[in-house]
């Protein structure tokens, strides 16, 4: 049986690769939201787990409207990033868990949730950057990775609700897998920001503290917003919340949490860090 | 559909949305590729023709009219892309959109500062 040894939730804004790329992690403007890394680098130094679970959105690199899945997951050996047209340096590969991947995809459909299978997609900064903030300087080799990408960009989009569930199904599918290996969950993007319309810049970080309480005490309380409601109180991007959720639903019982910072605004987003441990 | 019941100066990029918008997601789609941008660069009215954008949307393109943009269907994922182009980074895009400079708009965010004590 694998091991869930705990869950970061983390931005995964381009800006963050910028600043870590140009060395301005202890800048003025930066330094208060990269000392939050710290105690995540600390507790994957120490705990060297074995694969990351990552859940994201693509945010146009692999998955175009033409063919876009309201939940995707990553079956391949291998993770390419590209240049997603921003300047952001590419990155090197990621390491897939195809085995892992499989038993994932399996228990799920039997579960009666059908994501789309993945055996060749390339990653964004979505799954990158939070690889390159945790990982400082690439040093991700040692970690095999499973990119689940869920739709945030068009609605319809999977209500929160569902991808919290989503998250529960692939919990059980990790602890059901006959392996010793240890397995860290990645819950990426948000927290509340806006990109788009005049109502940019919106930010609610008295929300985003609250969904933060919640995640550690009731995950469920956040199901029930729509994605309609995550707009109005969250910004447009708001709807985010679902990688955090899908990744707190991947663990059956209590957490504690270990770490919290908000830190805003970073680039047009309140950006969240959270580290949670099986309690 | 579309902005049912959103907050003023929010375009819920639903359905009818994607349909309105799909040349113009697909062309500012191109631009991970550096050969995209260039040719862009090179012809914009040309490339946006080439895509089958509407006149309102081409124009928009031209103008570098973002919220037009957002009115006809573009997603802000592809858009930023289409920002990337043009050098400009999220909170000049910011700024364009609410009608301030960039650093007014950046005034806002910093506005809503939390947990920033040497920022």
């Amino acid at each position: 049986m694998a091991k869930m040894i705990g869950m970061i939730g983390t931005s995964h804004i381009p800006a963050i690769g910028r600043a870590v790329d140009q060395g301005l992690e202890e800048t003025p403007y930066w330094v208060d939201f990269f000392e939050g890394y710290k105690p995540m680098r600390k507790f994957l130094q120490e705990e060297q787990p074995d694969i990351a679970v990552l859940f994201y959105n693509d945010h146009g690199l692999s998955m175009f409207l033409d063919k876009k899945p309201t939940y995707a997951i990553g079956c391949a050996p291998q993770y390419d990033n590209a240049d997603e047209g921003w300047g952001v340096k590419v990155i090197p590969p990621l390491t897939g868990e195809t085995e892992l991947s499989w038993h994932i995809v399996n228990h799920l459909i039997e579960n009666d949730f059908d994501p789309t299978v993945c055996q060749d997609i390339k990653v964004d900064h979505g799954a990158t950057v939070p690889m390159s903030v945790l990982y400082p300087n690439h040093s991700y080799q040692g970690v095999k990775v499973i990119p689940i990408a869920i739709n945030c960009e068009r609605h319809p989009m999977p209500k929160p609700s569902r991808s919290y569930a989503f998250g529960k199904a692939i919990g059980d599918a990790i602890r059901s897998w006959d392996s010793d290996q240890k397995v860290v969950v990645l819950g990426t993007g948000g927290l509340s920001h806006q990109l788009d319309g005049e109502r940019a810049g919106f930010l609610n970080t008295d929300f985003d503290q609250m969904c933060m309480d919640k995640l550690v005490t009731d995950p469920e309380f956040i199901c029930q917003y729509s994605n309609d409601d995550l707009t109005r109180i969250a910004g447009a991007q708001g709807v985010e919340w679902a990688m955090w959720l899908a990744a707190r639903g991947c663990f059956s019982g209590p957490v504690k949490e270990i770490e919290r910072r908000l830190v805003a605004p970073i680039s047009n987003t309140a950006s969240g860090l959270q580290l949670l441990l099986p309690a | 559909m579309s902005d049912n019941q959103m907050p003023e100066g929010t375009y819920k990029f639903d359905g009818d949305m994607a349909t309105l918008g799909y040349n113009l997601n697909k062309m500012c789609f191109t631009f991970n590729e550096e050969e995209s941008r260039e040719a862009f660069r090179q012809d914009e009215a040309g490339y946006c023709d080439k895509f089958g954008l509407n006149a309102v949307q081409k124009e928009a393109i031209l103008k570098r009219d973002i919220i037009t943009l957002l009115r006809n269907g573009g997603s802000i994922y592809y858009l930023a892309k289409f920002a990337g182009v043009l050098g400009l980074n999220v909170q000049d895009v910011g700024g364009i959109m609410t009608g301030q400079t960039t650093e007014e708009f950046q005034a806002y965010l910093d506005s809503q500062r939390v947990g920033k004590p040497n920022g």
